[in-house]
Formats: structure tokens, C-alpha cells, sequence
């Protein structure tokens, strides 16, 4: 099912761009935190409704088959009942401009055409039973904790930007057997409010 | 009207190589004579327009360097344990008072404001001290000699006179200063603070949106600008693509906006990267101060302050880009944040693109270009040849196809001289200062 392969695809990148962005310079960017949990949401769900209406949906049409409205067989299975809903929005799509040769690595526009142009609003964003289960994409949760160092709990699927998870970023100079981090009294971001 | 003949003659090619440091960010005082740049290294290069023969018709000018300082240096938070880099997110001028000129410089949490002066003379002949500056003996002064002015060389010397600190708890993506000359804002992603330049241990929070919940965190502030010349009222984007004008004469906290202005989106243009691109990444009121213009990450729109719910013009600047947008997500471009400006009289604006283009939209003829700086393809006094993208189908000569756009090439800062048709473009290391041609 493409529609689940792309959107698992663009969960990992999205995860790794956001285990990338702990350990940037700078710090944890806010806006780029919620831009890159706002596509993990989109293609989470995508994946999750996909991976429900698998079964049914048997007879696929070939992924190659570029800008055609019965190439999208994960929407019509979704909604059955509103086949004539989805058509008008995937015509559009067939009249924007397609590159004829795609040489960017990775991605194939042809079949991303349609994943791109689904909408993801259309599909319910409410968490299923499956839902709350792991991706099994993801990595482990509990990483290895060198000793001395303090577990901290975050939930999964939440992706929560900013403040909470630079908790979790591990401070470049920490020795063993301290389990705080030292508090200088710096006049340094005492935020005004 | 300039754009009669539409073409961009570049004068002198005036590429500074910043080694090693990127440029963040370009921007020209108030009278177009002073072009200062940030880098990612914290420095401030100031440049000074030289003009020779501005009468004549071969009227050129140069832009020579000024004066080089170092603005802000890397710092350690110690509380996060983060290092809080010494890049130039924004560089804004005063309006001149006096012989010195001022500017405000930020990096992602403190602004500075800096002075700029000139030295031409120094005294000399000092009664107690030597040449040297050692105090004389003094049993052997037996006269009395006042020390005279004497002409020295140019000094340009920049001393920092005002230090905001410790105001934004996250990264500051603007300033603006107000047109009443007193006051200017600071915008991080969830907030505006409000400050008078002399005072610098204080200021005043005007919007808050930060959620109570950081769960419930939608959206973020991407930019912030003062009216120019109603000093009760600024803007600021959002990452949702909207835009909030504020009327700080409503309450003390501007978290309620006065004018809302958005746009329904084109459902069939619905992606998994929608959000991204319509996030909004630069707002510029005109000098009119009738119009203000957005930038998102493949258009240009036009919003007529009287008007909330639809822009009044929007320009694509690269719309082949928009199948390509899962290749852009994966290499980051997606994330790029372009700038825009207007020129002096509003009629045409301009941004930046990939490939080393920039793109320049006539707003009265409905016509637009694509230039590109690069070295290769421009030698001085020559006119700047269109450029175009060639996005399916055969390509013609002199057009490039979209797969062969470098986008490692970006120009995401340009700037417009306040009355000339002078622009500064920078691209990653370069900057380009491009001149109209003078019939």
C-alpha cells in the first residue's frame, strides 16, 4: 500500500530530522519543532487510517500509474461512501504541472503526487485502539541510561516541541554520579512576563 | 515608469567574500547611503555608498566597506545547558539624529543597539601630557599650550550603547523600530515585547501567545514590523499563515488583533506539507503604508490593510516547486525562510529563490523576472540577462529544468535602497549589489 509506505517514510524522516534538532546549535527551534510535528501527525494518521482499511482493500491499481484518479485506492476504501467527494479534488491534481524526470533522491513524485494531494483533514484525526500502539519504525523507548543518570518519562505519540523535551537534552558536560545539573546564577534568561 | 525598460545593469559586482561566515542578514538605512550586513558569526559589515558624479548620466556608486565590528559573541546558557548562537537574525537603522548613526543588531535572545561614528580630527599639543599620552614632569612645564584640533584619517569606530537582554525566553525573529523614534518591538515565536531605547532593563509584553498547555501549541509567531507611520500599530505572521494587526491603544496586552487577514486555502492543493508552506516567513508593510506583503514558501501576497480576508495580489515565485515538496521536506529547503522587500515607491517587489535567482514582481504592469547573481554568468556593466525555469516538456535554449537547480544556492535576504533602483542581494556567502541602468 503506497500510501502507508510514504507516510511511514515521512514519520522516520520526521523523526530523525527531530532527534537531529536536539543536538543542534542553538538549541531546540520552536517553529521548526511544531512544522515537523504538524507532517508527523498528518502522515501518522494517513499511516494508522491506511493500515485499518488494509485488509479490504484488496485489488490495487499499480503505483506507477501517475495522476490517475483510480491510483488512490486508499481514499475510496476510507470513504465508501463519498467516492464522488475525493474524485473532483484528485482531477484537479491531474492538471499540475508533473516533471517528467525526477532525479531528487529518494522520492518518487510520481506516486507522491497523489499521497501529497490526499487530505489529511478528511480523514478522522481521533486515536484508535491501534493507533496507540508503537509504529514498530520507531525506535525503543527506553534507551540505555549511562550510570547515574536520571530516567525521564515522555509519552509516546505526543510531540511535544519547546520546553519539555529540551529536558531531555543531555548536557554535553555532565559527570558521573551528579543528578543535577549545575543551576549558575547567571543573569541569563530570567524571562520577563 | 522605471520598468519601461526592465533591466538591472550591474554597476560593480560588489561580492564580499564572508569566509567562512553566511549571511543572515541585509539591510539599507534610511537613506540608502549605508548597507549593513550580519553574518553568522555575529559580525556587522557596514557599507558606504561612494557617489561619483550623482548628476551626471553615467551616475554610478559603490558601496566600499565602513566600518566591521563584532556584534554579538557565542554564549552558554547555563540554566538550559544550550549555546545560544552569535548569528545576526536582524539588522534594523534609526532614523538619523545627529552625525552618529544608530542601529539595533540581534542574535536569538539579546538586541543590541550600536553607534557608529566618524573621527576626522584628534587634538594634539597637549600641555600635561606627552605625544605618547604619559603624563610630563611637571617641573618642567613653564608654559601654557592649548591643544589644537588636528585632521587625522577616517576612523569609523562602533561602540555598543544599549544592551536588551534576558527579555525572550525563545529565539527572536524580529525587531522593528517604531516611526516615533523612541520605542521598538522584539518578536520571538511566542512573543512581543515592547522596549524604549534608553531603557534596557525593562519592557513591556504586548502579545503572549503562548498556550497554557504547550501541548495545545498550533501556531508560533514568524515575524513582527511597526506601522511606518501609525506608532499605535504593528503586525505579526504566523506559522498558520495569517496575519494580526495590533492596535496598542486597545489594551496594555494586544493578544486580541484588530484586523485578522488570511486567506481560505485551496483545498485542492491539500499535501502532507500544506502547513509548512503556508507558514509565513517575512512581513513587510509598503513605505505608503497602505499595503503590506507576505512571504510563504512558494508566494508573494499583497494585503490591502482594509482588506482581512483575501490578499489583493500574490505572485508565485517558484510554483514548479510544489510537486517537488516531499524532496524539499527531506533535504530541509522546505524550512527556508525568504525575505521580501519593496522598492521606494512600492510598484515593484522583490524576493529571493533558489539557484542563486531572485525574483522581481512590477505590481502596475503585472509583469515579472527572474535574475540571477553569480559570478559566472555577470560581468560588470553588464545587463542582467532574465532567467527562466523551464518546468516540463522540451526545454529551450537558456532555460534550466527544475532538477537541475542547485538549492544548496538560496537567496533568502534582498534589499531595496529607500529611493534608488539599488538592490543588495545576498546569496550564501556573497553579497551583490545590482544598479538600474541609466539611460
Amino acid at each position: 500500500m503506497e500510501v502507508n509506505i510514504e507516510a511511514r517514510r515521512i514519520l522516520a524522516v520526521s523523526i530523525s530530522k527531530l532527534y537531529a534538532s536536539r543536538t543542534q546549535r542553538g538549541g531546540l527551534r520552536l517553529h521548526r519543532s511544531l512544522l515537523l510535528s504538524l507532517v508527523m501527525r498528518s502522515a501518522r494518521d494517513i499511516y494508522h487510517s491506511s493500515r485499518e482499511s488494509e485488509v479490504p482493500s484488496g485489488a490495487q491499481s499499480a503505483p506507477e500509474e501517475p495522476m490517475d484518479t483510480s491510483s488512490n485506492p486508499g481514499e475510496q476504501t476510507r470513504l465508501p461512501e463519498a467516492q464522488t467527494e475525493p474524485q473532483p479534488v484528485l482531477n484537479s491534481t491531474e492538471t499540475a504541472p508533473e516533471e517528467p524526470d525526477n532525479t531528487e533522491d529518494g522520492c518518487d513524485s510520481e506516486i507522491i503526487e497523489d499521497k501529497e494531494n490526499l487530505s489529511p483533514a478528511k480523514q478522522s484525526r481521533k486515536r484508535r485502539g491501534k493507533a496507540s500502539a508503537a509504529p514498530d519504525f520507531l525506535p525503543s523507548k527506553r534507551a540505555r541510561l549511562e550510570p547515574g543518570e536520571e530516567r525521564y518519562e515522555v509519552p509516546l505519540g505526543s510531540c511535544r516541541a519547546g520546553e519539555s523535551l529540551t529536558t531531555l537534552h543531555t548536557p554535553p558536560f555532565r559527570s558521573k554520579g551528579l543528578r543535577r545539573r549545575m543551576v549558575q546564577p547567571s543573569a541569563s534568561l530570567a524571562c520577563c512576563h | 515608469c522605471i520598468f519601461d525598460v526592465f533591466t538591472l545593469k550591474i554597476n560593480q559586482i560588489q561580492s564580499v567574500r564572508m569566509i567562512s561566515d553566511i549571511i543572515s542578514t541585509v539591510e539599507f538605512n534610511h537613506t540608502g547611503e549605508l548597507l549593513a550586513t550580519g553574518d553568522k558569526g555575529g559580525r556587522v559589515v557596514i557599507f558606504q555608498q561612494e557617489i561619483e558624479n550623482k548628476n551626471q548620466p553615467q551616475f554610478r556608486s559603490e558601496y566600499n566597506v565602513y566600518s566591521t565590528f563584532q556584534s554579538h559573541e557565542p554564549e552558554f546558557d547555563y540554566l538550559k545547558s544550550l549555546e545560544i548562537e552569535e548569528k545576526i537574525n536582524k539588522i534594523r537603522w534609526l532614523p538619523q539624529k545627529n552625525a552618529a548613526q544608530f542601529l539595533l543588531s540581534t542574535n536569538d535572545k539579546t538586541i543590541k543597539l550600536w553607534k557608529i561614528s566618524e573621527r576626522d580630527k584628534r587634538p594634539e599639543g597637549y600641555n600635561l601630557k606627552e605625544e605618547d599620552g604619559r603624563y610630563k614632569d611637571p617641573n618642567t612645564i613653564t608654559s601654557l599650550r592649548v591643544p589644537v584640533l588636528k585632521p587625522m584619517d577616517l576612523m569609523v569606530e562602533a561602540s555598543p550603547r544599549r544592551v536588551f537582554a534576558n527579555a525572550h525566553t525563545y529565539h527572536i525573529n524580529s525587531v522593528s523600530v517604531n516611526s516615533d523614534n523612541e520605542t521598538y518591538l522584539s518578536a520571538d515565536d511566542l512573543r512581543i515585547n515592547l522596549w524604549h531605547l534608553e531603557i534596557t532593563d525593562r519592557s513591556f509584553n504586548i502579545v503572549d501567545i503562548k498556550p497554557a498547555n504547550m501541548e495545545e501549541l498550533t501556531e508560533v509567531i514568524t515575524a513582527a514590523e511597526f506601522h511606518p507611520h501609525q506608532c499605535n500599530t504593528f503586525v505579526y505572521s504566523s506559522s498558520k499563515g495569517t496575519i494580526r494587526l495590533c492596535d496598542m491603544r486597545v489594551s496594555a496586552l494586544c493578544d486580541k488583533h484588530s484586523k485578522l487577514f488570511e486567506e481560505p486555502e485551496d483545498p485542492s492543493n491539500r499535501s502532507f506539507f500544506s502547513e509548512i508552506i503556508s507558514s509565513i516567513s517575512d512581513v513587510k508593510f509598503s513605505h505608503n503604508g497602505r499595503y503590506m506583503m507576505t512571504r510563504d514558501y512558494l508566494s508573494v501576497k499583497i494585503w490591502d490593510l482594509n482588506m482581512e480576508n483575501r490578499p489583493v495580489e500574490t505572485y508565485q515565485v517558484h510554483e514548479y516547486l510544489r510537486s517537488k515538496l516531499c524532496s524539499l521536506y527531506e533535504n530541509d529547503c522546505i524550512f527556508d525562510k525568504f525575505e521580501c522587500c519593496w522598492n521606494g515607491n512600492d510598484s515593484v517587489v522583490m524576493t529571493g529563490s533558489y539557484n542563486n535567482f531572485f525574483r522581481m514582481f512590477d505590481r502596475g504592469h503585472r509583469r515579472d523576472v527572474t535574475l540571477e547573481a553569480s559570478r559566472e554568468n555577470s560581468k560588470p556593466m553588464q545587463v542582467l540577462k532574465p532567467r527562466k525555469v523551464c518546468t516540463g516538456g522540451k526545454r529551450k535554449k537558456d532555460e534550466i529544468s527544475v532538477d537541475s537547480l542547485d538549492f544548496n544556492k538560496k537567496i533568502l535576504h534582498t534589499a531595496w535602497h529607500p529611493q534608488d533602483n539599488i538592490i543588495a542581494v545576498a546569496t550564501t556567502n556573497n553579497l551583490y549589489i545590482f544598479q538600474d541602468k541609466v539611460n
